[in-house]
């Protein structure tokens, strides 16, 4: 029992994570039709851009309160992540829009590449640790045998923020002008733009929007296991991907949905069957849900059009 | 380096003979401060463990300095050379759009001279080091390359011909060295026999992953051969037993001339034909074997290509939904791309493995899968000659750049270019997909057509087929 109930503290922390990601994946298939596939590796780039300005603040400019630089990391990290989403979008996606079915699959796998290696010459190969920034864990209750189920201040703090975030992020789609535009967007570009909405603007909102969650997913990561690799973007990539498309890809809530799902199956494998396999749990579920429900569970189902 | 190429449709009106310099000032300065944007603080501040375990920063305003003149000055030159062609009568401009590329013909002279130095390489090299022994280095690239080539002209089948995007390729390469491994060190076959069980074995792995997956759209297939390969490569590493596990196999048998080992005792090659004994003998066999090999995988292609297959193959490339209208079975179809892709990786897998003389899942990742692909899509999907200069390029490039001794006096002592092979890798493919999404060399017509030719839905890339 409390083995079960610290496993689900673990799991919906880890499927924040994933459903921030799964966000980004899922809004831009649905407005423009294409899987990003560079989005793991800006989720990696924005939790090395968390990095280097938590140290700028901790080190250079000796802020000593957590809370503060938590904050100013948070702002900083989403800001220029969102630029980093909005030069891929412009330099690498824009240009082929209306070309052939897989060429903007192949240019996001080009600039997946990218992003990961100009990480690894800009910063370094090795894994970069930061200090432990938040310690302190609440412990709920002490079982019978000594095992203590404990929620930490740092799962807190993900799981508040990303509550938080998801709440702005839906007012944002839902109620405002931008929302709409993006919504119609969805539903039939070459409409809206006959309706007077800026299509091009709209997209490059989306793909900043989708990075700016990723970089508080980066944060969050960051925060949460301390350390960062350049090559860490692929796997949380390809698992939030695979949330994206278990909750139905296109779905919002769905992305969110299956993120936790995600995150759930992830922390429960590990600890009830294999560590080692847990990968490929998430890889199978992946394969599994494409094949045979490549709706997912809140999605649409696509239907092709000549 | 990431000037947004795309600001200037807007700002390239030309219709007056006056080009706008202010414009395109401002266009300039813009980019460069995107650039520093982006630069802030991933080039700005390099992160590097201290003494301890904390990490230190080091700033680097001359790298950021030099990436936003860089930018600066490629918007600006960009816009120089728009006024330039904004001068320009527009009839020239239709001139230009009206040549399709018939370089066929050209490609096929480039494919004999390929063949030609590929089979002369290693006599040239021994000529121009003047020993066996001192041609070693060459001869090792030599092979290398050859791989890549192989590697190239297989996943070529699957992408360029049939138009499926697989990014698990290197799962039926691991099939096929894994195959060799195995039999050989449990079973003691030799290589010969393993070699086509090793392709019949990813051929069949090939079908097994490929029969589910094919009827899925494009990028879902894409994803879902990923997850294949990296499933692949996760099962190798953990099931201990079977595998080895991460730590491998080693100590796998030596390749063998038909039967006779490279040895130096009695019966070995070079006393059965009399020479004396070398080392070198193996790694020119070798060559030679990975060149038949390489060949095989071409020949193969352009034969399929005439046949009713290959034409399925490069139909369904083209239009999915008019190829089952016209009943071909797609599935079929698309499984015999799969499989025949398979198979020639299966192929390399057992060459890779018998020159090695130890595998480990290491060899398999994703970023393997990467680079073949990235090689197919630089040499122009579809186009032989393509693969075969882009896998020359890409992988022997870094390699000789490295011996180039002035770079490393420009660059500094730790100058390595290998490790910005992926990053001209990246862009490279984001390149192709912006200017030459047909190819370099452009070979993606149908080898069928009608007398009257008329365009392909990849030619009309701005129209939104496909």
């Amino acid at each position: 029992m409390e083995v079960f109930v610290q496993q689900l503290i673990n799991g919906l922390t880890l499927g924040s994570i994933y459903g921030l990601i799964a966000i980004g994946y899922t809004m831009v298939f649905g407005i423009i039709g294409m899987v990003n596939f560079a989005h793991g590796d800006v989720f990696m780039l924005s939790a090395f851009i968390a990095l280097i300005v938590f140290l700028v603040l901790t080190t250079w400019l000796g802020v000593t309160s957590i809370a503060l630089a938590l904050l100013v990391v948070l702002i900083c990290a989403m800001a220029l992540t969102s630029l980093w989403g909005w030069a891929t979008e412009r330099i690498a996606y824009r240009p082929l829009r209306g070309s052939f079915r897989l060429a903007p699959l192949i240019s996001a796998i080009g600039v997946s590449i990218f992003l990961a290696n100009f990480v690894q010459v800009t910063q370094g190969a090795r894994n970069k640790p930061t200090p432990p920034m938040v310690r302190e864990v609440i412990v709920l209750w002490e079982g019978a045998n000594g095992y203590a189920v404990a929620l930490s201040y740092k799962q807190i703090i993900i799981m508040a923020t990303t509550a938080v975030l998801l709440g702005i992020f839906w007012y944002l789609v839902q109620r405002t002008s931008l929302g709409r535009a993006q919504r119609a967007c969805e539903q039939d570009r070459k409409m809206a733009a006959l309706l007077g909405i800026d299509v091009d603007r709209t997209i490059s909102l989306t793909f900043v929007i989708g990075a700016a969650l990723a970089a508080v997913a980066g944060t969050m990561y960051l925060l949460y296991y301390g350390v960062v690799s350049f090559a860490d973007g692929f796997v949380p990539g390809v698992k939030a991907f695979t949330a994206a498309v278990l909750g139905g890809i296109g779905s919002l809530p769905g992305a969110v949905l299956g993120g936790l799902i995600i995150g759930l199956i992830e922390t429960f494998w590990s600890a009830y069957f294999s560590i080692e396999y847990k990968d490929v749990a998430a890889f199978s579920i992946l394969a599994i849900v494409l094949i045979f429900m490549p709706s997912g569970l809140l999605g649409r189902p696509e239907v092709e059009k000549v | 380096m990431n000037a947004p190429h795309a600001m200037t449709a807007g700002t390239a009106a030309p219709a007056t003979a006056r080009y706008d310099w202010g414009a395109a000032l401002k266009d300039a300065s813009l980019a460069a401060l995107v650039t520093l944007g982006l630069c802030i603080p991933i080039v700005l501040l390099r992160t590097d463990q201290g003494a301890g375990v904390d990490l230190l920063l080091r700033p680097r305003i001359g790298m950021v300095a030099s990436f936003v003149a860089a930018v600066f000055a490629a918007r600006l030159l960009h816009h120089v050379l728009l006024a330039r062609r904004a001068g320009r009568p527009l009839v020239e401009q239709k001139a230009e759009v009206r040549t399709t590329p018939n370089a066929v013909p050209w490609a096929k002279m480039g494919l004999y001279a390929f063949m030609g130095v590929a089979m002369s390489f290693p006599l040239i090299v021994f000529l121009i080091q003047g020993g066996l022994s001192e041609s070693r280095y060459w001869v090792d690239l030599g092979i290398l390359v050859l791989t890549y080539v192989m590697l190239g002209w297989g996943l070529n089948i699957v992408v360029g011909l049939a138009g499926l995007l697989d990014l698990g390729y290197v799962a039926f390469y691991a099939v096929g060295a894994y195959s060799y491994a195995l039999l050989s060190t449990t079973f003691g076959l030799s290589f010969w026999i393993c070699l086509p069980l090793a392709g019949i074995l990813a051929a069949f792995w090939g079908m097994l992953l490929g029969f589910p997956v094919l009827r899925l759209r494009g990028d879902y297939l894409a994803i879902v051969t990923l997850a294949f390969g990296e499933i692949i490569r996760l099962v190798l590493i953990n099931w201990v037993d079977f595998s080895g596990g991460g730590a491998g196999i080693s100590s796998i048998p030596r390749v063998t001339f038909f039967g006779v080992p490279f040895s130096a005792d009695e019966g070995g090659f070079a006393s059965l034909f009399g020479l004396t004994f070398s080392p070198m003998h193996r790694v020119i066999f070798l060559y030679y074997l990975i060149l038949g090999l390489a060949f095989l995988t071409a020949f193969v292609t352009l034969r399929l290509r005439k046949l009713p297959v290959g034409r399925a193959w490069e139909a369904l490339r083209e239009d999915e939904i008019a190829c089952r209208s016209l009943g071909i079975n797609t599935t079929n179809t698309k499984l015999t791309a799969f499989a025949t892709g398979a198979m020639f990786g299966g192929f390399a897998g057992s060459f890779f493995a018998v020159r090695q003389g130890f595998i480990s899942p290491e060899s398999f990742t994703f970023l393997e899968s990467a680079v073949i692909l990235a090689i197919v899509v630089l040499g122009g999907m579809g186009s032989q000659l393509g693969v075969a200069i882009a896998a020359i390029v890409m992988v022997a490039g870094p390699e000789l750049l490295r011996n180039l001794g002035f770079l490393k006096a420009v660059f500094g002592e730790s100058f390595d270019p290998n490790e910005f092979r992926f990053l001209i890798f990246g862009l490279g493919m984001v390149a192709m997909m912006i200017w030459r999404p047909r190819g370099l060399i452009s070979e993606r017509e149908p080898t069928a057509i009608l007398k009257e030719r008329r365009a392909i839905s990849g030619s009309h890339v701005k129209e939104g087929h496909g």
